[in-house]
This record gives structure tokens, C-alpha cells and sequence, in this order.
């Protein structure tokens, strides 16, 4: 009898380890799999608007031009270059921003922690669309900002700020910021107080506590916080389109106007798949980088 | 500038308090504490010995009063510039560390060379027997392991004063016993002062030279086990380390250092030894310990002792004694243990047995109720 449950506890184990993999399969290789083979194609006027991967004889007919192309055309990796970095900066100002404030809220007293943390996820109440749609309110010549400053004195002008990439910092790191703290509250709030007292009172001062435990143990969360704010950044669409200028041409930009300006789905694929894999190398440094580190660990 | 202690006391703490908002935590204790001494605070959960340990260790700001270490007022000295060292009751092992990267970690912050940190390192880990973990991560130890890894990491300082908080609370029974002889060892090899904090009375008994009976923030008295156990200055100190027997009374008589005391809860007036004896009249309680009585079958024949006649209600078995609950005729029930000295597998006594229970005058004590 025991034998049978054992089975039984297997055959659950074996699904519930299957269950993630099915969702990777469905939600995010399956996709793939379309726009890697779309990327292959050649675009025609039709519909859909790229050639079949095989044609009427039943040969293969794939073809590397689309990649060829961004290669050659030195505008594509000028934008990805300049989304990558703009990501990249973006999730340093949020970490730097969010840590204090992580750090600040699971500190805090119980009943106002939870009161804390209601209000970073308020936000998500409203639709993402009109929060940057307000960001423009504020940013623009005649808007709340130059206003105030103005009657303030501060300037007689108007400061430029809408359609600049320090609009598009300001939505960035204001859009994403949530996603860099709610991970770093959750590795602060657990950890033992007792180890950065512990470092004290083994002579370390309170910013070398800090660096020496809070940290590093704050690892997890730093990396996690990061993914999620650096991957959906790579690709942000809205935010730029909104609030940059026409100089500020992104990479997500870039996507969006190949598919539905140009309709040229088989470029738009290869620029889908070179910019999965600039934000699937960073993952793969981390996870490895991370790997290591619990190796070390163990 | 610095305020000299007044005498050559190691640790000296003055009316020391510390209040969270209304509630007083620690209030206005004075202790002092010779170097060398294995010093414990014994208290209930709750009764602010954390708080106290904390305020020597540097974490907690007290509201008011001082601290003296070696003659240095250390008030005011953040815990990293303090010569004392503190072991945590959650041991706080660094988890990101290993075993040896933990001992050296106070080691390097005092920037010492690096063949001496190795050298001393290696020498604490063979001192609390973890000489083969040194590249073990914390999460590969036992909890016993962990607790020596914490106490090899505050000792490898060289405090003047290790502060332990509950130190063998975590560790299963015999794993206690065993660790309490081998802290007293190192305390002895070392010479470093201790401060303890426990709740465990019997803990407090077996390590320290002197206890402070702690409650409410206050102490009720200090003084060696034996002084605390067979002198109680108060009724809880008594309750509070092992069992004792009361009777509520009214003083009848005293002279010659002797206080008879008419008690209703045994029916009969009891005697006591007293140095300082109590008004005639006045209320007092006459306590004894129940291995201080003696329990018999036949009515003894000395008329000094006290002498109480009872039914036996329940007896326990304990192997090396025997503990005895006797019901007077009164109502009031009575602790007593015996020792085991001789080897039978009959029962000397059993359930509502006829017994007399006597004790000596100087084993009672007089207490005020
Ligand atoms: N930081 C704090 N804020 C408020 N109350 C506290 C704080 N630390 C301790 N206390 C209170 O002080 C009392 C004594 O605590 P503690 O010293 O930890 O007791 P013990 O170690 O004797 O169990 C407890 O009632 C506790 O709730
Ligand atoms: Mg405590």
C-alpha cells in the first residue's frame, strides 16, 4: 500500500514539476517558435504577409537577408545600443531609488509597513496608459512643473523636458519602481536583524554592516528586482513613443514601425529575436553568476 | 572628562533604566561585577534582561544611569568601539560566511595581520572542538555547532566582558548539560568575564559565581546560588529559584534570635531562626525547602523541630529521590523530597499513609508575605 502512494506521490510530483514547463512551452517557446520561423521569411504583399516556410515543391525556403539587414543598417544596433544602456540606467536609478525605500518599509512597524506597501501598489490601479498620460501633464512646457517653477521664479522659460529622454527616465524609473522594490522588501523583511548587530558588535560601523551583511544577503532580491524592471525597460514601448522626442528612438519603437507601419513582419521578427537574446544573456550571466554563488554556498 | 567608578568594581552599572515609551523595560538597576566572574541574570520571560545585556552591549540607548567598564564610563560608546562582545540568543552566524570567515570576521575588522587572524582563528575553533568545520557554511552545522561558531566568533576578539543572551536556550537537554560545563571550562581557561542571561534557574545554579534575580526591571536580589537558595530576601526570589513551602502567620514571640509564628495554614505555631527578627504581632510567612524536611512514619521525639502531621496524596519516583506531597489536616499541602538512599523496591510510603513531617528551626526561613 505504501508502494501505491509512493507512486502516486511521484506521478503528482512529475505534474507539478511539468506544469511550469508546459507554461514556458505554451506562453513563451511556442510564440517564439513563430516569429524565429516569421524571421526566416521573406516579406510579401499578402496575407499573411511573409513567404511559407516551405514553398509549393515542399523545399525549405528560409533566408537570413532580415538579419543581414539590421547587421548592415547601422541605425538597428545604434538603437538597440542606446536601449540597452537606457534600460540599463533606468534600472540603476530604480535600484538606487527602491533600496532605501525597501529597506525603509521593512523596518517600519508591522500595521505601517502593510500601509507602506498599499501604497506602492496603488499606482496599479490605474491603467499604466493614463499614469504616463499625466507624466505628460506635468513634463510639457505649460505644465504643472514649468508652471511652478516659473511663478516661483526659478526661470522665466519653460524648461524642456517633454519629448527628451529625461521624460523618458522619469516614465521609466517612475513605472518600474514598484517592480524593483516589492522584490527587495520581501529578501529585507526577512532577514535577521541580529546579524547587522552581530557585525557591530564585532567592530564593524553601521555603513560597514551594510555592505558587509545587509548586501549581500539582499543579493536575491537586488537581482530579481533588476531582471524585472530591465527586461520589460529593453523592449518599453509606450513610455517612449509618449514622452520621448524623435530622437529618442528605441528599439521597442523601432518594432512597433516595422510591423504595422512598414508591415514588414519578417524584419520586425528578426528585430524581435536579436532583442530577446540582448535580455537573455543578461539572465544567463545572473543565473549562472548566482549559481555560483550558491555553489560556494553549499 | 571621563567619570572614574568609585571603586575598583570591573563592570559597574548605576540606576541604569530604559523605558519604550510608557513601559519601563529596565528600571534603575546598580550591579557590580568583579573581573573574572561568571555573572548570571536570572529572570522570567519578559522581565527585561535582553534589554539590560543590550544597554552593556551598546544597542539600546538607556533613558538614564551608566555604565563603568575597568574604571571607563562606556555609556555613551557605540558597540563597535565597546571591548565587549555579545553572543546572540538567535547566535546570529553570519549565513553568506563560512565557520572560519565568521571567527575572522571581527578579527578583520580590527585590521589585524592576516597570518595572526589565521593563527588565532585557528586556534578558537580547536578550542570550542570545530577545528574540522572551518569551511563549513553556517546552514551545515547543527544548532550545538552553530552556538560554538558564535561563541568562537566573540571570543576570538578578546573581550573584557562576553555577554551571552540564553546561550544553551536552543539546545536539546543533554547537549545542555554538556555545553554549560564546557562554557564553564573556557570561561575558567580564558579568564573573560561573563554575563549570562538565562531562565532556566537550574542553568544559572551550575555556571555563575553570583546570580541577579531579575522582575519587572528590578532586581531582587544578587548573591552566590547559595546565597540565593537558602537566603531568598523575598518571597519571589524564593517561589522563583526551585520549590519552596510557605505558611502564613503572625509573629507571637521573638528574642534570642528565635520567632515563633502562630500559623492557621498548619494549624500550630511554627519556629525559625532570624537574625533580624519582626515585631511582635507583625504578618510574616515561615517558608522551608522540601528536601530541608524530613518524612517519617512514627512521631519523632525532639521537640525543637516543627513537627506537622499528615495524609500522603501523591508521591513521584524520580530514581534518585522521591518527592512527596502530604495534605495536612488543614487543607494545606506540603512539598517534600527525600533521597533515595537506600536500594528496595518496596515503597517507604504510600498513597494516604499516615505521616509526620518535622524540620529543623534554622532550616526555615522568616519572610515577609
Ligand atoms: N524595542 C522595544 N520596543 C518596545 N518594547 C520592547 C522593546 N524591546 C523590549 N521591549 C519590551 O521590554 C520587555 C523586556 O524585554 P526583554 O528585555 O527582551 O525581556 P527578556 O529578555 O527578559 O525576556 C518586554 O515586555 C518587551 O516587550
Ligand atoms: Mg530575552
Amino acid at each position: 500500500m505504501s508502494r501505491q502512494t509512493g507512486h502516486s506521490d511521484t506521478t503528482w510530483q512529475r505534474i507539478a514539476i511539468a506544469l511550469p514547463y508546459l507554461w514556458l512551452l505554451i506562453f513563451f517557446l511556442a510564440p517564439f517558435a513563430i516569429i524565429l520561423k516569421i524571421s526566416f521569411a521573406d516579406p510579401v504583399i499578402a496575407m499573411p504577409p511573409f513567404t511559407p516556410t516551405f514553398g509549393d515543391d515542399g523545399a525549405l525556403q528560409i533566408t537570413l537577408d532580415n538579419y543581414a539587414f539590421l547587421f548592415t543598417d547601422k541605425l538597428y544596433a545604434v538603437t538597440y545600443l542606446k536601449s540597452v544602456l537606457m534600460a540599463a540606467s533606468a534600472t540603476a536609478l530604480c535600484l538606487l531609488l527602491g533600496f532605501p525605500i525597501a529597506y525603509g518599509i521593512a523596518r517600519a512597524e508591522p500595521e505601517t509597513r502593510n500601509i507602506l506597501l498599499l501604497l506602492i501598489v496603488l499606482p496599479f490601479w490605474i491603467s499604466f496608459l493614463l499614469r504616463v498620460y499625466a507624466w505628460m501633464g506635468l513634463l510639457n512646457n505649460y505644465g504643472v512643473i514649468n508652471n511652478l517653477l516659473m511663478w516661483a521664479g526659478v526661470t522665466d522659460q519653460p524648461l524642456a523636458m517633454m519629448y527628451t529622454d529625461f521624460a523618458i527616465y522619469i516614465g521609466l524609473v517612475y513605472s518600474y519602481l514598484p517592480f524593483m522594490i516589492l522584490p527587495l522588501y520581501a529578501t529585507l523583511e526577512r532577514m535577521d536583524l541580529d546579524l547587522v548587530e552581530a557585525a557591530q558588535d564585532l567592530g564593524a560601523t553601521s555603513t560597514v554592516a551594510f555592505w558587509n551583511i545587509t548586501w549581500p544577503l539582499a543579493r536575491p532580491g537586488v537581482i530579481a528586482g533588476c531582471l524585472l524592471v530591465f527586461i520589460p525597460a529593453t523592449g518599453e514601448y509606450v513610455i517612449p513613443y509618449l514622452l520621448g522626442g524623435p530622437e529618442s528612438l528605441l528599439i521597442g519603437r523601432v518594432l512597433f514601425d516595422e510591423f504595422f507601419t512598414n508591415r514588414d513582419w519578417p524584419l520586425a521578427s528578426a528585430v524581435a529575436i536579436v532583442l530577446i537574446f540582448l535580455v537573455v544573456i543578461p539572465i544567463v550571466l545572473l543565473q549562472r553568476n548566482q549559481a555560483r554563488a550558491t555553489e560556494n554556498a553549499a | 572628562m571621563t567619570a572614574r567608578s568609585s571603586n575598583s568594581a570591573f563592570i559597574e552599572v548605576r540606576k541604569l533604566s530604559k523605558h519604550f515609551g510608557d513601559f519601563v523595560a529596565v528600571d534603575a538597576v546598580s550591579l557590580k561585577i568583579e573581573r573574572g566572574e561568571l555573572f548570571s541574570i536570572l529572570g522570567g520571560s519578559g522581565c527585561g534582561k535582553t534589554t539590560l545585556l543590550r544597554m552593556l552591549a551598546g544597542f539600546e540607548t538607556p533613558t538614564s544611569g551608566q555604565v563603568f567598564l575597568d574604571g571607563v564610563d562606556i555609556t555613551n560608546q557605540p558597540p563597535y568601539e565597546r571591548p565587549v562582545n555579545m553572543m546572540f540568543q538567535s547566535y546570529a552566524v553570519f549565513p553568506h560566511m563560512t565557520v572560519e570567515q565568521n571567527v575572522a570576521y571581527g578579527l578583520k575588522k580590527e585590521r589585524l595581520p592576516k597570518e595572526e587572524t589565521a593563527s588565532r582563528v585557528r586556534e578558537m575553533l580547536s578550542l570550542v572542538k570545530l577545528d574540522d568545520f572551518g569551511a563549513r557554511k553556517p546552514n551545515q552545522l547543527s544548532g550545538g555547532q552553530r552556538q560554538r561558531v558564535a561563541l568562537a566568533r566573540a571570543l576570538v576578539k578578546k573581550p573584557k566582558v562576553l555577554l551571552l543572551d540564553e546561550p544553551l536556550a536552543a539546545l536539546d537537554k543533554k547537549l545542555r548539560e554538556h555545553t554549560q560545563f564546557e562554557l564553564m571550562n573556557i570561561q575558567d581557561e580564558l579568564g573573560i568575564t561573563f554575563v549570562v542571561v538565562t531562565h532556566d534557574q537550574e542553568e544559572a545554579m551550575i555556571l555563575s559565581n553570583r546570580i541577579a534575580v531579575m522582575e519587572k526591571g528590578r532586581f531582587e536580589q544578587i548573591g552566590t546560588p547559595k546565597e540565593v537558595y537558602e537566603f531568598p530576601r523575598n518571597r519571589f526570589v524564593a517561589d522563583f529559584i526551585g520549590t519552596i513551602n510557605t505558611f502564613d502567620g503572625v509573629v507571637q514571640n521573638s528574642g534570642d534570635g528565635i520567632v515563633t509564628v502562630a500559623s492557621d495554614e498548619c494549624g500550630q505555631s511554627l519556629r525559625a531562626l532570624c537574625d533580624k527578627p519582626p515585631k511582635n504581632g507583625s504578618d510574616v510567612c515561615i517558608a522551608v525547602r522540601p528536601e530541608k524536611i524530613f518524612i517519617s512514619q512514627y512521631k519523632p521525639d525532639n521537640h525543637e523541630d516543627a513537627c506537622l502531621e499528615g495524609v500522603v496524596e501523591d508521591l513521584g519516583y524520580f530514581g534518585n529521590l522521591s518527592l512527596y506531597r502530604i495534605r495536612l489536616a488543614t487543607g494545606k499541602v506540603v512539598q517534600v523530597s527525600s533521597q533515595n538512599r537506600r536500594r528496595s523496591i518496596e515503597r517507604s510510603f504510600d498513597w494516604d499513609d499516615n505521616v509526620y513531617i518535622s524540620w529543623r528551626p534554622r532550616s526555615a526561613l522568616v519572610l515577609e508575605p
